[in-house]
């Protein structure tokens, strides 16, 4: 039994940053680079449905990224993933989620899962395309918004919650294998132990090209992407009147704001 | 490839408000010739016509499908059916967990121009440009769809003001191609409350995020709350982390603050997510230790500043 989770290293922005020359992105060096906060739940969502089988199942993890993810492939086979697998070719500078879509579902074609994760959204991008995307060229089905899950591994349906607008839930039941996008707050993720973390880096990250997975260059980077980046710009922003002074300044503004509002109130 | 498709969203027998806001987007868009369609799908789509007969809708396709709700095959096929046969340059959903589960999919199968999250769609010099956010939404990000005949755009909810006007759209029907559904929906579930408050009906509410840190500061906020007469509400990591209960979360997911006029939002940081709750409130004050903070673009007042020293303060006035 195999559960493939599909995992991407984020980049968050330092609190100055500039825009690249060309205008299309922020200049690498104000990027922090961390593996996405959904991934997280989905990793650990598998390596508890491991736990919990009686039969052998391997957690694989697979992203699609340079070798500067490394470090965030590291973190999830210090926390319980078994294997993980790199892939990138330098023709993959500017894929959109769908071409990125296209070479992990070629991965997940090679690797023959009973079941594939993904994070609703990265943080970064916050596209929620990535893993339903995937889902379509592997032909599975899919359901995105995961905030509770039932399945057993080999199992040929599993049952689920997805969370919906506005404080509700609907109980799902699907067929497998399966494309799931998991929703924070599935799980509490764990924290890798120094012994794991340790034992994590002797691990093999398996690195595979464009053309170990069938796939040629037109299948990404630009002319694979359903979009294109035109412009990146900082919005003008920053409506909030700061209020200014020490601490118990701050305070007795917020007070009088809390008064005038109780005033209006009564 | 010409006109604008509006794909409207229904659930448990109500149109979802959303749905006409995109009706207002697809006005946006429209160029001379252009003719705007909404489809409804669902098991009975008679319920919903009036509703959508609204000004600038020139037709509205009633779509009767198997499923009573949202099922990703039901939609993914009858929607993509839709689009082969009426070839639109745009079709317009919301960014909703329904499209969520099948818009990507569908952008994939039939190789069109796709987008998320968009909160501005315009034409510039005849081209489709699709405006989102990027990096936590720190910067603005403006895509367009080179070599696509057709663009599905999923559009941010509570962007657009839905049409204010009546309108007498033609009504027609489309036959759904049979499906069978990989991903039966069963029963809805309402989160279940183990707390008795109703954030939908809080005045003045004080909000903590992941900036409280650890699950014993949550009574210091509680108390602080409680003195200033304020209902004490939290973004998604406090309510995932079980601080405090669902019910009091703020957001998307959780509650909408709807009678709120005051809202003090301390250590949160300001996601879309958490907006989508909120920043409708007239008074917003935000208190965060990090200018950057999203938050402070929707606040009315900011504070830069350490939240335990501020509400250590400020109790003392109360």
């Amino acid at each position: 039994m195999k559960i493939l989770i599909a995992v991407k290293q984020v980049a968050a922005l330092d609190e100055d940053f500039e825009i690249r020359e060309d205008g299309r992105d922020v200049e690498e060096e104000f990027l922090i680079r961390d593996l996405n906060e959904w991934d997280d739940y989905s990793l650990e969502e598998a390596v508890k449905i491991k736990e919990a089988s009686s039969e052998p199942v391997e957690v694989v993890i697979v992203s699609v990224a340079p070798g500067e993810a490394d470090e965030s492939l590291r973190k999830c086979l210090a926390k319980g993933a078994d294997r993980a697998i790199r892939i990138w070719d330098d023709g993959m500078e500017e894929s959109d989620p769908i071409a990125i879509a296209r070479v992990l579902a070629a991965a997940a074609k090679s690797e023959a899962p009973d079941m594939l994760f993904a994070g609703v959204q990265s943080s970064d991008h916050t596209f929620a395309s990535t893993g339903i995307a995937t889902a379509a060229f592997l032909g599975w089905p899919h359901a995105a918004v995961v905030s509770s899950l039932d399945y057993a591994p080999g199992a040929k349906s599993a049952v689920f919650r997805r969370e919906l607008e506005g404080g509700l839930l609907q109980e799902v039941e699907i067929q497998c294998p399966a494309v799931l996008t998991i929703q924070l707050g599935i799980n509490t993720p764990r924290y890798a132990s120094l012994r794991s973390i340790k034992q994590a880096a002797a691990k093999p990250i398996e690195v595979k090209s464009l053309a170990d997975l069938n796939l040629s260059a037109g299948d990404v980077g630009a002319s694979g992407s359903h979009s294109r980046v035109r412009r990146m710009y900082i919005p003008d922003k920053g409506r909030a009147q700061l209020i200014e002074g020490d601490t118990a300044a701050k305070a007795r503004r917020l007070a009088e704001i809390i008064r005038e509002f109780k005033g209006d109130a009564a | 490839m010409s006109g604008i498709l509006v794909i409207a969203e229904q659930r448990r027998g109500e149109l979802r408000p959303v749905s006409l806001e995109l009706i207002s987007a697809a006005q946006n868009l429209r160029t001379a010739g252009d003719t705007v369609t909404v489809a409804i799908l669902a098991g009975s789509p008679g319920l919903f016509l009036d509703s959508l007969k609204l000004a600038g809708v020139d037709e509205i396709v009633a779509i009767e499908v198997a499923a009573a709700e949202f099922d990703p095959d039901t939609f993914e096929s009858a929607v993509g059916a839709l689009i082969r046969e009426r070839k639109p340059g745009v079709v317009l959903v919301a960014h909703s967990v329904d499209s969520f589960g099948y818009a990507a999919a569908l952008a994939a199968k039939l190789h069109l121009g796709f987008a998320t999250d968009v909160f501005k769609a315009e034409r510039l010099d005849g081209t489709l440009v699709a405006t989102r956010g990027g990096y936590g939404q720190k910067v603005n990000v403006e895509v367009d769809f080179p070599g696509r005949d057709t663009v599905l755009l999923a559009i941010r909810a509570n962007v657009y003001k839905p049409p204010d006007q009546r309108g007498d759209p033609r009504i027609s029907e489309f036959a759904a191609p049979a499906t069978m559904s990989r991903a039966g929906g069963r029963d809805f579930i309402e989160l279940s409350s183990n707390d008795d408050v109703d954030m939908t009906a809080a005045e003045f509410i004080l909000t903590i995020g992941r900036g409280i840190g650890e699950e014993t500061n949550v009574a210091q906020f509680k108390e602080l709350a409680d003195a200033v007469g304020a209902t004490l509400g939290c973004s998604r990591p406090i309510a995932d982390a079980g601080w405090l209960p669902k019910s009091r979360q703020v957001g998307q997911s959780g509650k909408t603050a709807s009678s709120c006029k005051l809202y003090i939002a301390m250590g949160v940081s300001g996601a879309i997510q958490h907006l989508a709750g909120m920043k409708h409130v007239s008074t917003i004050v935000a208190v965060n230790s990090d200018a950057g903070a999203s938050i402070f673009n929707v606040a009315k007042y900011g504070v830069v500043g350490d939240i335990f020293e501020i509400a250590e303060e400020l109790r003392r006035l109360f």
